[in-house]
């Protein structure tokens, strides 16, 4: 038995109505004749049927709408019908296009954001070479200020940014040195570029000023070399944990010296991370964090102090470590200098630097006696703060230094 | 694409180079001929088959009625019968008229005829703006047929490419469209004396820059490389590239430019909504993306029917100062 | 117009070509039906005269130019039905590796120039292709098929121009079948004399009855004759039907039933078949042998078609022009 379906008569025809039958089943029907009426979106189509043979059954009625395709009829072919019997596909390549069609997800444009060591603050004009550059180098673009076009930040920008931890460091896992990223001016080491980049803006931007103090060593030596004799070699302290601490402390009378500086104005730090200027051996500079120093006794700053001199000078150091510092201690004392006149690391608005312990002449109770004293610097940010406060915060610091068992 | 010995230079125009290299291409192959409306007795609507008539005959020079459908399909067809035609068409302008031909015939037969047929037909067009010839004679469709799979589009904008690049264009198996750039039909330069076939497939670093990428083609090029000047005198180094292949785009050039300089300007004399222009840096964004430093420029025609008045007319169309302007976006200058 | 001398064997052969046609596109409209071919189908049904009159005058060397109802000029060209069936279904075993389709048939060893889906889009090439072969001194004949719908375009009129303008040997066929889709004529022309149009150009043109392929055959020797004899181009109006409508899907509500029977009744192979029998140059026999011929002729075309393969999507982008690199 063979059937005899709805024709397609076009790619974009779905349907038809069969609106007239011209056959009934018995009647015999040559190839070619019309067999029946099927109405379309074109107007009333004459079908044909494709071979000879005998109409046995009309299986669709009169006003039905079916799809192409459907069996409309059956018929029996005659015998010397010469047409072999097709094989039917299924349906339409419209069908196929259909569920081509369902398979396309419109996915939402999903922006690939770098990984950055901070969320990042806020929506940032960030141009994708610097947000790259920013990435690879494990900053945080929200500490940046952009020079691009609507305040966007650039290339240049990270680059800048780059020089106040200054060297692209290693990241958290502690291996050789790390290649450094980004480009190096030629005979410049990346470290060195960063390095002048940063003083450059340091310098360019922020309007310094110096203040001195010469601060008597005595009760914090010797509270020292007191300490020191209860403790194994290992743990020994040295002095400069108590200059950071009196460093830290003193800080919370003189917010203004505590903080970074972006392109909306000065943002005080409720904590106090103080950056430690370490020099390393193939020469350069890093300054990173010993984090909240004013809440860490002695022994646990001595601990933190070695451990990050140890992984500064391995290549160790944490990104937030580098990126961290609030205010930064340079100290040159082991170089014999009395007393050094620093450049503040952008963001930050403050520096201090203490030259060596020195052995100088002192006025105690109108007397001249020899007092091994320490000469402590502050350049600080005059946008942010003045001389008045960097001398009260030089004031304190030195009170401090004289009662060392309470820091 | 200089020689490497010093080659004897002679002075000349855009005009007599084109004109030279029809020249060479009639007396090197006798299966060229030129056919187009006036490229016979009047000489070329821009004088630049003026001679070629005399020298060469009205077979081979072949003055057609104004029917760019028919002469152009007739290209086409000459072309499959074993000729090697260049169909000049008057302007872009008119072209429209011969776009059914190029576009359903020219850019389609190979691939209808499952690779059986090849179409080696050159077309010369002339293309741009700014002798204030009004709406319906400044069009500049390079972009349009840029779109088109199936042909070759070019533009030359120097005396050596528009000397030798129709040689090439005719030794091309398919359709090669050229542009000629009508207002610099008049420009003076300097061709050397054995200038012959130039390449097609590449664009050309005019002036090489460490700042910016400036990408054009044709006639703006010239006013890319003034600003250029300009910029310079600010210190400001900007990279000129000259596409001189519009279809296919030499991708490579683009982008090696652009992840130096980090920051793009495209200047385009179509008019800047669906341009060649959005093309490029539809492009650069999908693959140069990461060594961008700000967003991709472009200077393009104002979406206005190019005006007649002088001053309208410098105003729709791109001019050094915008292409100035653009380059300092790029740099943050001028918010 | 010279009478044709028809003897038993050319008759014969006229008959075979216009039924291998017919069974052709027949066969065609069942396939479309039940989507094996796809997109559009133009039918040749009752204009078979036209094209194998036409290519009885052509030689090899000559050339051929045709519309998107070409399938008959395709096989009274001589492409083979295999070939043809095979891009109708859009497989690479086609004569356009599939990638053409009912309305794209191309052909080199034939110099078959498609299969042109623009209507009048093929009168330029033709001028064009008449043109080289007068360039290049050779004597040969461009054949332009087109329907009576082209004659409303610019083109058509800018290449009869061309054309007697340069005195090429174009042979322009115009299949008038009285109704471009569904525009009628004599709804759409001022003069509906479309040989008159061509005489306008200088060109010399007559009217044939497109239904008599004995009718078709002297004309177009003549007319090709003449071309070849350099006497410039020749235009023919052949005046003929088609029995089905403009393509696949199509109502026909452009056009009377009762009109469509009469234009049957006196159509090509009824009418010719019934003439050889009164020359005595066929019987029952012969013709159901013809018949059973030919169907098997169809049959193995379907079975090429059906077997044939599918182009692989990685060759996509083959066969376009302008890549970069091409030889």
């Amino acid at each position: 038995m063979s059937e005899f379906r709805m024709p397609s008569l076009g790619t974009d025809m779905e349907d038809g109505t069969l609106v007239e039958w011209l056959v009934a089943p018995g009647d015999s029907v040559d190839r070619g004749d019309i067999v029946a009426v099927v109405e379309t979106e074109k107007g009333a189509i004459e079908i044909e049927i494709f071979d000879a043979g005998t109409i046995r059954q009309l299986v669709i009625g009169v006003d039905d709408l079916v799809p192409v395709d459907t069996v409309l009829a059956t018929y029996q072919k005659s015998d010397e019908a010469p047409v072999p019997a097709l094989t039917r596909e299924q349906a339409a390549p419209r069908q196929v296009a259909l569920e081509a069609g369902a398979a396309i997800q419109v996915s939402p444009a999903a922006p690939t954001e770098p990984a950055t060591p901070k969320t990042a603050p806020g929506r940032l004009r960030v141009s994708p070479a610097a947000r790259k550059h920013a990435a690879d180098l494990s900053l945080d673009l929200g500490l940046m200020v952009g020079t691009g076009r609507g305040g966007a930040i650039t290339l240049e920008d990270v680059e800048r940014a780059a020089a106040q931890p200054p060297a692209p460091a290693a990241t958290a896992t502690p291996t050789a040195p790390a290649e450094p990223a980004g480009p190096s001016l030629a005979g410049l080491s990346p470290m060195r570029r960063a390095i002048a980049n940063a003083m450059a803006r340091s310098k360019h931007e922020i309007p310094h000023y110096y203040l001195a103090a010469t601060i008597d060593m005595t009760a914090a030596l010797d509270w020292l070399e007191a300490e020191n004799e209860k403790r194994p070699v290992t743990g020994r302290l040295l002095y400069a944990a108590l200059l950071i601490k009196a460093v830290a402390k003193a800080l919370a009378k003189t917010p203004e010296l505590n903080g970074v500086w972006t392109r909306d104005g000065y943002h005080p730090s409720d904590d106090v991370h103080v950056g430690m200027a370490i020099s390393l051996r193939e020469g350069g500079l890093i300054a990173p964090a010993l984090r909240d120093a004013d809440k860490k006794d002695i022994a646990a700053l001595m601990a933190d102090f070695r451990d990050l001199v140890k992984r500064a000078r391995a290549g160790g150091l944490r990104s937030s470590e580098l990126s961290d510092p609030t205010i930064t201690v340079t100290s040159l004392g082991e170089q014999g200098i009395e007393t050094v006149f620093p450049i503040i690391y952008p963001p930050q608005v403050a520096i201090v630097g203490f030259g060596s312990v020195v052995e100088r002449p002192w006025a105690v109770d109108g007397k001249i006696v020899s007092r091994r004293v320490i000469t402590a610097s502050l350049a600080a940010d005059h946008r942010v703060s003045d001389g008045h406060r960097g001398g009260l915060f030089l004031a304190a610091m030195d009170r401090l230094l004289q009662e060392p068992e309470a820091l | 694409m200089s020689a490497t010995e010093p080659a004897t230079m002679i002075a000349s125009t855009y005009r007599e180079a084109a004109r030279e290299g029809l020249r060479h291409a009639l007396e090197q192959d006798p299966r060229v001929f030129l056919m187009g409306e006036d490229v016979g007795h009047y000489g070329g609507c821009y004088a630049v088959s003026k001679g070629l008539l005399d020298k060469f005959g009205p077979e081979r020079i072949r003055d057609t009625p104004l029917s760019e459908s028919g002469f152009m399909g007739a290209g086409v067809g000459a072309a499959l019968g074993g000729m090697r035609p260049i169909v000049e068409i008057m302007t872009v302008n008119f072209s429209l008229l011969a776009l059914d031909q190029i576009v359903n015939n020219a850019a389609t037969i190979r691939h209808m005829s499952g690779g059986q047929f090849r179409v080696p037909v050159v077309v010369r067009m002339a293309t741009g703006g700014g002798l204030q010839l009004a709406a319906q004679h400044s069009h500049s469709l390079e972009g349009w047929y840029a779109h088109i799979p199936g042909i070759r589009v070019v533009a030359p904008a120097t005396l050596e490419d528009v000397r030798g690049m129709l040689w090439t264009a005719l030794e091309y198996p398919d359709p090669v469209l050229i542009f000629e750039h009508a207002p610099l039909y008049n420009m003076k330069g300097e061709l050397a004396e054995d200038a012959g076939p130039i390449d097609i497939d590449r664009a050309a670093v005019r002036r090489p820059g460490a700042d910016v990428s400036l990408i054009t083609y044709g006639g703006s090029l010239w006013k890319t490389l003034d600003a250029a000047t300009q910029l310079a005198m600010e210190g400001i180094d900007v990279e000129v590239i000259d596409l001189r292949t519009l279809r296919p785009l030499d991708d490579e050039t683009i982008f090696a430019s652009v992840s130096k300089t980090h920051r793009a300007v495209i200047v385009d004399e179509g008019w800047r909504t669906g341009s060649l222009s959005a093309e490029i840096s539809a492009r650069i964004t999908e693959n140069v993306f990461y060594d961008l430093d700000a967003p991709v420029e472009r200077v393009c025609t104002a979406e206005v029917p190019i005006p007649y008045p002088k001053h309208l007319e410098v105003a729709a169309l791109p001019q050094p100062a915008q292409i100035i302007e653009a380059v300092k976006r790029t740099l943050g200058q001028n918010d | 117009m010279n009478g044709l001398d028809l003897d038993r064997d050319h008759g014969r052969h006229l008959l075979r070509q216009m039924m291998r046609i017919r069974r052709f596109e027949e066969k065609c409209a069942e396939l479309y039906s039940a989507t094996k071919i796809r997109g559009f189908l133009h039918l040749y049904i009752g204009e078979e005269a036209n094209a194998v009159g036409v290519m009885e005058a052509l030689r090899p060397e000559d050339a051929v130019v045709a519309t998107y109802r070409e399938h008959g000029h395709a096989l009274a060209r001589g492409i083979s039905m295999d070939a043809v069936m095979a891009e109708m279904y859009g497989k690479q075993e086609g004569s356009s590796r599939g990638r053409g389709g009912s309305m794209h048939i191309f052909d080199a060893k034939t110099r078959f120039y498609g299969g042109n889906a623009i209507v009048s889009g093929g009168l330029p090439l033709a001028v064009g292709l008449a043109l080289a072969d007068k360039m290049q001194g050779k004597s040969r004949v461009t054949a332009c098929f087109f329907g009576e719908g082209a004659a409303a375009e610019g083109e058509f009129h800018e290449s009869l121009n061309l054309a007697a303008l340069w005195n090429l040997p174009v042979l322009f066929l115009c299949e008038n079948n009285l109704y471009a889709m569904g525009t009628a004529l004599k709804i759409s022309e001022s003069e509906t004399d479309i040989h008159a149009k061509a005489a306008s150009y200088n060109m010399q043109s007559e009217a044939v009855d497109g239904m008599d392929v004995v009718a078709v055959e002297t004309a177009a020797r003549q007319a090709a004759d003449a071309i070849r004899q350099g006497e410039g181009p020749r235009f023919l109006e052949l005046r003929t039907y088609r029995f089905r409508a403009h393509s696949m899907f199509d109502a026909q509500l452009y056009r009377d039933k009762a009109e469509v029977e009469a234009w049957k009744e006196k159509g090509p192979v009824v009418t010719f078949t019934a003439r050889l029998k009164d020359l005595g140059f066929l019987d029952d026999d012969a013709l159901a042998d013809m018949e059973r011929e030919i169907d098997g002729e169809v049959e193995t075309a379907v079975e090429f078609a059906e077997a044939g393969t599918w182009e692989p999507e990685a060759d996509l982008l083959r066969d376009v022009g302008g890549e970069r690199g091409v030889s």
